[in-house]
């Protein structure tokens, strides 16, 4: 008998897979034996994620998948895909009275938007096959909690957990299941380049019980139990990964 | 750039303490009872809106008074 957890046979679009979580999530599904189809912007960090991963037969798509007018035709040279992990995302701290409708529609666009875009895409195009997963990486953030200067992200992230419930509903009678992940602080590049005083960083993973911020490629697991058969009878919920944060 | 204005560009980020209060000496985490990390944020996210500079949390940090801050944001116009 398979594996449930097993990815083996599997082929998986990942976004955001340059780096962060979106690239821990594409070594994961790898090295649980996807076939994996990575996308992001920056092509030099791509192919080092393509060459990072576990196995053959893996490709790389380079798209900015938050301008609108171009996932239709990245979707198009697509193959039917198994499931999907949309991990595309920016993280932004600006207190509310000084948001400007540039960052509204920048942190929709690259956060909330583009999934959205981008599944409803492969939905019309009938790019997911039946029984596929489809995974969006959200937030603790706007979802179970929030952090000052957050407002918008939050927002956002609050947008993707609305649009999972409808959409989950809407293709389960092709047995497509539809899910979040929503990850408390992982250690990313998003977080060693940031502005964030490393003492106050300190401080701040002590507020997690289990005293640490996420991995990436804990992120990753989950992905792939999403993925897998192993939840097959799951759709419409999501997954906390937050070492016990929300807790409190 | 001009300390008066900045002084009140910093007291527009507190609700409840007097513009009298803001002085170029005042040693703003102590002396301000309403001091927070909310105003923190609030000052930096006003800092990088209003005079286009980019201050991280360990340049602020090293400052005391909010003339020192003043300087900060001057040296990196």
């Amino acid at each position: 008998m398979q594996n449930p957890f097993s990815l083996e046979g599997k082929t998986i679009l990942i976004t955001g897979a340059s780096s962060g979580i979106g690239k821990a999530v594409a070594q994961e599904c790898a090295a649980a034996g996807a076939t994996c189809i990575i996308s992001a912007r920056n092509e030099g960090r791509l192919s080092a994620t393509l060459s990072s991963l576990d196995g053959e037969g893996h490709q790389y798509l380079l798209a900015d998948l938050s301008q609108a007018g171009s996932i239709e035709a990245i979707v198009e040279q697509l193959p039917k895909l198994d499931g999907v992990v949309s991990c595309a995302g920016i993280v932004e701290t600006k207190m509310l009275k000084f948001t400007e409708e540039d960052d509204l529609l920048r942190l929709f666009n690259t956060n909330a938007f583009s999934s959205i875009r981008l599944i409803r895409a492969l939905v019309q195009q009938k790019k997911m096959k039946k029984e596929a997963s489809i995974v969006i990486i959200s937030s603790i953030s706007g979802v179970r909690c929030g952090y000052l200067g957050g407002s918008i992200y939050g927002a956002t992230k609050g947008a993707l957990e609305g649009f999972v419930k409808a959409t989950a509903l809407e293709l389960a009678p092709q047995k497509i299941r539809v899910n979040t992940i929503t990850p408390g602080m992982v250690e990313t590049s998003l977080l060693k380049d940031s502005e964030i005083d490393s003492e106050l960083l300190e401080a701040d993973k002590l507020k997690y019980p289990l005293k640490r911020y996420g991995n990436p490629e804990e992120v990753g697991y989950s992905a792939v139990y999403l993925l897998s058969d192993a939840t097959k009878w799951m759709t419409g919920t999501s997954l906390l990964i937050d070492g016990g944060y929300t807790l409190n | 750039m001009d300390i008066n204005e900045f002084i009140k560009d910093f007291a527009d980020q507190f609700d409840e303490t007097e513009l009298e209060e803001f002085k170029p000496e005042t040693d703003y985490r102590e002396d301000l009872d309403e001091w927070s990390s909310l105003n923190g944020l609030a000052i930096l996210n006003m800092i990088d809106k209003k005079y286009g500079v980019k201050i991280t949390a360990s340049e602020i940090k090293e400052t005391k008074t909010i003339e020192d801050v003043f300087n900060l944001v001057k040296s990196k116009m």
